[in-house]
C-alpha cells in the first residue's frame, strides 16, 4: 500500500484540546449496575456539564488551535468537525464553530461522521485541501460526548473530549506531515440507527476483526511505505477505547510503553471517541522536542483506521505559553456520583 | 420561536463583539450605534478580550423558562478588561469558590434551547481562567 502525500508539504500549524471537568469513576457504574466496587476497564471517564456539547467543546479547542497558530481566523478556508454526537441531526456543527471563531463567511464548513475515526478523517480532508493549494489553512476537529446505554459495558468508558488542528503550510508547522495511510473495510462491529438513543455493538466482534486488524494494518503499512520502524518514533498514539487495546496494538507493532506514555489518557478520561487518538496527539505535542517523530493511528467502527506520521519542528519551542495544556484539562477532575452523572447526561425524566 | 432575534445578536453572543468609539475611545458592550459616552456615531465593531473580573454575583435557585433545568446556577456582573460591565452566567465553578474581584475568562456555552425541537442558543459565560495571568 502507498502512503498518501499532498503535492505541497503541510503540517500542524496550531492545535487545541478540550476535556470537560467532570469525571465518573468506574466504581460508580459497577456500584449501581453490578453491586460491586470492581470498577471497569478505565479508572474514570470524562462527563460534560449541562451547558456543554460538541459545539461548545469544539469552539474552545479551535480557539486554542487558532491562538497557537497565530493566524487571522478570516484566513481559514474550511472548518470540519468529526463527531458521532453532533447536537443537531440536521444543521452543521461546522457553521456554528466557524461563526464563533470568526472564520465566516468565506469558508467551507461541514460535519464528518465515521464513529471514532471522524476526527482523523477531518484531518485527512484538511491535508488534501491545504496540500492542493486550494487554501492555506483548514481547521479539523474530532470531538465527542459519547453515550453508553445505562448498565452496558460501554457506559464505563464512553467519555467526552477531543482536539482541534489548524492544518497549514509546512514552513509554519510545529509538526510536518511525512505521509498518511487509510485502511477501511465494511465491518459491522458497532453502529447506531437514526432515532436510536444508544449504539449497538457486536460484543466479541469489536476486538480482533475490528480494532486490531485495522489499527495494525494501517500502522504497519504506513511505516513500510515510509521506510520507518517503531524505533524511529519518539512517540506513538493509538485510538484508546480503554488502555488494554492500544497497549497491545502498540506492542504488536514494536512500540514500548515509554513511547506510548505521553499520549495515553484513557485511564483518566475514558474513550473520547472521535477525539481519542488526536487528543493524545495534542498531549504529545505539549511535551515534544524538535526532531521527534510521532505516529498517530485512529480507529473508527464500521470500520477503518488512519495512520499519520509527523516530524516535530523547531517551531514547537516558540508556541505561546498562556494556552491550557491538554494535561491541564485532564487534571481538573471533579468527581460525580452516579446520580449527578445521570442528571448531567439528562438520563432523568423531568417532564 | 424567536429565531430571528437569536440570529441578529449572534456576533455579540458568540464572540463578545462590542463597539469602540473612534472619537473618544470608549468601548461599549453590547454593541451600540452611538457611543454611550460622547454620542458619536463613529463606532467600529471589535471582539473583546474576554478577560475581566467579578463585580458582583448571585445564585439563581429557580430559573425562568428555558433556564430551569440548569438551576441552581450562578449569575454575575463582570467588569471586562476593556471597561464595560456585562451580566452573564458563571460556569465551571462551585458557588463557595466565587469571590468579588476574582478574575474570569469568557467561554461559549449552551444558554438554553427552544424546547426539544427548537434551536439551541449558544452564548458567553465566564469561568475562572484555566491558565493564570
Ligand atoms: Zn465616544
Amino acid at each position: 500500500m502507498k502512503a498518501m502525500k499532498p503535492s505541497r508539504d503541510v503540517g500542524v500549524v496550531g492545535y487545541g484540546a478540550y476535556v470537560p471537568r467532570f469525571r465518573l469513576p468506574s466504581t460508580e457504574v459497577s456500584r449501581v449496575w453490578s453491586g460491586t466496587a470492581a470498577g471497569g476497564p478505565v479508572a474514570a471517564k470524562s462527563v460534560p456539564g449541562l451547558d456543554e456539547d460538541v459545539v461548545t467543546m469544539s469552539v474552545e479547542a479551535v480557539r486554542s488551535a487558532v491562538r497557537r497558530a497565530r493566524i487571522d481566523p478570516a484566513a481559514i478556508g474550511a472548518v470540519w468537525v468529526g463527531s458521532e454526537s453532533h447536537p443537531y441531526a440536521v444543521k452543521p456543527t461546522g457553521t456554528i464553530v466557524a461563526e464563533a471563531i470568526g472564520a465566516v463567511p468565506a469558508t467551507l464548513a461541514a460535519d464528518l461522521e465515521f464513529a471514532c475515526k471522524a476526527g482523523t478523517e477531518a484531518i485527512e480532508a484538511a491535508i488534501g485541501l491545504v496540500g492542493s493549494g486550494m487554501t492555506d489553512y483548514a481547521v479539523a476537529v474530532g470531538m465527542d460526548t459519547a453515550q453508553g446505554r445505562p448498565g452496558d459495558a460501554l457506559e464505563y468508558t464512553a467519555g467526552a473530549g477531543g482536539a482541534a488542528f489548524v492544518i497549514g503550510p509546512a514552513a509554519e508547522s510545529v509538526a510536518i506531515l511525512e505521509g498518511s495511510l487509510s485502511y477501511v473495510t465494511d465491518t459491522p462491529d458497532f453502529w447506531r440507527r437514526q432515532y436510536a438513543l444508544y449504539p449497538e455493538h457486536g460484543a466479541r466482534f469489536t476486538g480482533v476483526p475490528a480494532y486490531f486488524k485495522h489499527v495494525g494494518a494501517a500502522g504497519r503499512a504506513l511505516m513500510d511505505a515510509l521506510g520507518t520502524t517503531a524505533a524511529d518514533y519518539a512517540h506513538a498514539v493509538f485510538h484508546q477505547p480503554n488502555t488494554k487495546f492500544p497497549t497491545k496494538a502498540a506492542k504488536d507493532l514494536g512500540f514500548s510503553a515509554a513511547q506510548l506514555r505521553l499520549g495515553m489518557l484513557a485511564n483518566e478520561i475514558g474513550n473520547t471517541y472521535a477525539g481519542a487518538a488526536i487528543l493524545g496527539f495534542t498531549a504529545i505535542l505539549d511535551e515534544a522536542k524538535p526532531g521527534d517523530r510521532v505516529l498517530v493511528v485512529s480507529f473508527g467502527s464500521g470500520a477503518g483506521s488512519d495512520a499519520l506520521s509527523f516530524r516535530v519542528t523547531e517551531r514547537i519551542t516558540e508556541l505561546p505559553r498562556d494556552i491550557p495544556a491538554t494535561r491541564t484539562y485532564v487534571a481538573r477532575a471533579v468527581p460525580l456520583d452516579y446520580a449527578l452523572y445521570a442528571r448531567n447526561r439528562r438520563k432523568i425524566m423531568v417532564e | 420561536m424567536e429565531v430571528p432575534r437569536h440570529w441578529r445578536t449572534q456576533s455579540a453572543r458568540y464572540a463578545l463583539e462590542g463597539t469602540v468609539c473612534q472619537r473618544c475611545g470608549e468601548t461599549s458592550f453590547p454593541p451600540r450605534d452611538l457611543c454611550s459616552r460622547c454620542g458619536s456615531g463613529e463606532v467600529i465593531a471589535k471582539r473583546l478580550s474576554g478577560r475581566g473580573e467579578i463585580y458582583s454575583y448571585s445564585t439563581v435557585f429557580q430559573g425562568p423558562n428555558g433556564f430551569a433545568e440548569y438551576a441552581p446556577y450562578l449569575v454575575a456582573l463582570v467588569r471586562l478588561a476593556e471597561g464595560p460591565l456585562v451580566a452573564a452566567q458563571l460556569t465551571d465553578v462551585d458557588p463557595d469558590a466565587v469571590q468579588i474581584g476574582m478574575p474570569v475568562e469568557m467561554v461559549t456555552r449552551r444558554l438554553r434551547e427552544d424546547g426539544p425541537k427548537g434551536i439551541v442558543v449558544y452564548g458567553y459565560k465566564f469561568r475562572p481562567p484555566l491558565v493564570a495571568g
